[in-house]
């Protein structure tokens, strides 16, 4: 079963091919990690799945059934795609408390938000996300003022509250000590299976603690496949890596 | 077990704001009314009707501000145009004013002088119904609101954001102010309308209306103040304040802005159209001056000096601009601009939050030395 399938995407920004026949195939409650160059394509990627870039040609499916390439950021976003930017983007004005609450899965039209009232339930649900991300002692506190490694972890805390089938991570561990990191690992393994997780990074060391299998993007398709060690020892890719 | 709609709503407004409200109350329902109408005028006490028509003006400038301050403190989005919606509400209830001059007028005509001035022999069509305050009152809500519904939708869906906002909401007063200054609009062109002698059929100028009017924008502001509390503390406010601060992280988890940013934007501009309506017979005159871009750009003035996101701030902000102007510009008239100008300057440099950020910051000085 899977549970995002790319079949020969396109992308192509001024005749440059960001994507180029890129397919890619992710199962339910897989936790899939994507490395490779810079300008290889896994942030376009990203963008395409979440709707921010058209694909040129190629499909698109989610949960095998619906083709997002003609469907609004919002409209993705409410299917169960959940996206953690590079840079955190959380609500600094606001407390941790408030952020979490923002992003719970719920009707999100403006005329339901302005009578909307925060029941036992869902006040329940943000202490657990609270607890999952480790920061219950911060709830209170405005999100601008956590530390960077806390912002990610709001972050992801933010797209667990949406209870998404399908979380997209883009380097969530980068700026994180060695500590946070270790944690970000195992909170994402507890998450695999009740979720499906694509996770980009560059920190091999990460992409050992999480275990799961590896695709290497190179100019826009995959290059190899497979768990660390074998693509690791990838002639291609070891040249790809270490240039030619 | 859900609490009704009606408490949530009241228990928006924290317990200290309703005592707030209440001596505010006391003072602009009671006591100054009582000052004005039975302490006789040469009592050191007696309230002048310069001073009631001041205040009661002040009050829909404060009413215009807390509008601004819902849309740009709290949703940042700085719009230079809201005089056009002030002006509008003002123009709406300025028609049925002038109806109400009846034969009174300069002509002894049906038709208001500056018709029979430009030789029209009926009303154009949409001055229709404008002798019966209920459609008026309608006029004054629709208007302004369909105006910036229309021009809000077309703006937000193409995701016009920033300083490209600010001037486009400018050239849009500036073209209406245009509009109105020509005689064939129909109102009256740069002379606008003036010399109002009556509402519901009762004498303008009589202390009574005065008081009723002095009222009237009393209560209207502090139905703004909770309305505008309510509005902020839903999570409605918390996603505009959220749209502010990261709009592409509240589009992807499922928020469409367009919708708030519209609400909202209506919203603002149906308070201002309400505050025009009651801002009009209180100063006797409305002309397309209203319109112009140095009055839109005042009311930002007043919410930057008073704290924007404080829903208190634009009321302070908008009393302490406007009774420093009337002071200036009895006083030393020419100065007054430069004033305005030293003051926007002032609070811009050392007063980011306004007068309600400088008083918070001195009480939290004030808890750290102890």
């Amino acid at each position: 079963m899977s549970i995002l399938y790319l079949h020969e995407v396109t992308v192509s920004f001024d005749g440059f091919r960001a994507l180029n026949n890129l397919s890619l195939d992710i199962d339910v409650g897989e936790l899939r990690c994507i490395i490779g160059p810079n300008g290889a394509g896994k942030t376009t990627m990203m963008d395409v799945i979440t709707g921010k870039t058209r694909a040129d040609r190629g499909k698109v499916m989610f949960d095998q059934t619906i083709d997002v390439r003609r469907m609004t950021e919002a409209a993705i976003a409410d299917l169960g795609i959940g996206r953690k930017f590079q840079k955190p983007t959380i609500f600094e004005n606001l407390t941790v408390f408030e952020n979490l609450e923002l992003a719970m899965k719920m009707d999100k039209r403006a005329r339901t938000s302005l009578f909307a009232w925060l029941s036992h339930d869902d006040r329940d649900k943000v202490l657990g996300v609270l607890r999952q991300i480790r920061l219950e002692s911060e709830s209170e506190r405005q999100a601008g003022l956590l530390s960077h490694g806390q912002k990610q972890w709001l972050e992801i805390g933010m797209l667990l509250m949406q209870d998404p089938k399908l979380l997209l991570l883009d380097e969530p561990v980068a700026g994180m000590t060695d500590d946070e990191t270790a944690r970000t690992g195992e909170l994402f393994k507890s998450l695999a299976g009740k979720h499906s997780l694509v996770v980009v990074e560059h920190d091999m060391a990460f992409i050992e603690q999480l275990g799961g299998k590896v695709t290497v993007l190179h100019e826009g398709s995959v290059l190899a496949e497979g768990d660390l060690a074998t693509v690791q020892n990838d002639q291609r890719v070891i040249e790809v890596y270490l240039g030619r | 077990m859900r609490t009704p709609f009606i408490i949530r709503f009241l228990q928006a407004t924290p317990k200290s704001g309703w005592i707030g409200l209440a001596v505010f109350a006391a003072i602009s329902l009671v006591l100054l009314p009582m000052l004005h109408l039975l302490v006789p005028a040469g009592s050191l006490f007696h309230v002048s009707s310069y001073a009631i028509t001041l205040i009661g003006k002040i009050m829909c400038y404060a009413i215009v501000a807390v509008a601004m301050d819902l849309i740009w403190g709290y949703a940042g989005i700085l719009s230079l145009g809201h005089g056009l919606f002030f002006a509008l509400g003002g123009y709406a209830f300025g028609m049925y004013l002038m109806r109400q001059i009846g034969r009174d007028g300069s002509y002894q005509s049906d038709l208001p002088d500056f018709m029979v001035f430009l030789d029209w022999k009926e009303l154009p069509w949409y001055w229709t119904g404008s002798d019966s305050i209920l459609w008026v009152l309608v006029l004054v809500l629709v208007v302004p609101a369909l105006i910036a519904f229309i021009f809000g939708f077309f703006a937000f869906r193409s995701r016009i954001k920033g300083v490209y906002f600010s001037i486009i909401t400018q050239a849009l007063t500036f073209a209406a102010m245009l509009l109105f200054f020509r005689n064939e609009t129909g109102f009256g062109g740069n002379n606008g309308f003036t010399d109002f002698k009556r509402i519901l059929g009762y004498p303008i100028t009589a202390p009574e209306m005065r008081v009723a009017l002095f009222a009237l924008s009393a209560l209207l502001l502090m139905a703004t103040l909770v309305l505008g509390r309510y509005i902020v503390t839903s999570k409605f406010g918390r996603v505009l304040a959220a749209i502010r601060d990261a709009e592409s992280r509240t589009m992807f988890l499922g928020y469409n802005p367009l919708y708030y940013k519209l609400s909202i934007w209506t919203v603002s501009a149906l308070l201002c159209g309400i505050a025009g309506a009651l801002y009009v017979p209180q100063v006797g005159i409305i002309n397309p001056g209203e319109m112009s871009t140095a009055n839109s750009i005042e009311i930002a003035i007043w919410v930057a000096v008073g704290g924007r996101a404080t829903l208190i701030g634009p009321v302070i902000g908008a009393f302490i601009v406007n009774l420093s102007k009337s002071f200036f510009t009895q006083a030393f008239p020419e100065y007054w601009l430069f004033f305005l100008g030293a003051l926007f300057v002032v609070v811009t440099l050392w007063l980011p939050n306004g007068v309600v950020g400088l008083w918070n910051q001195i009480q939290e000085t004030r808890r750290a030395a102890k």
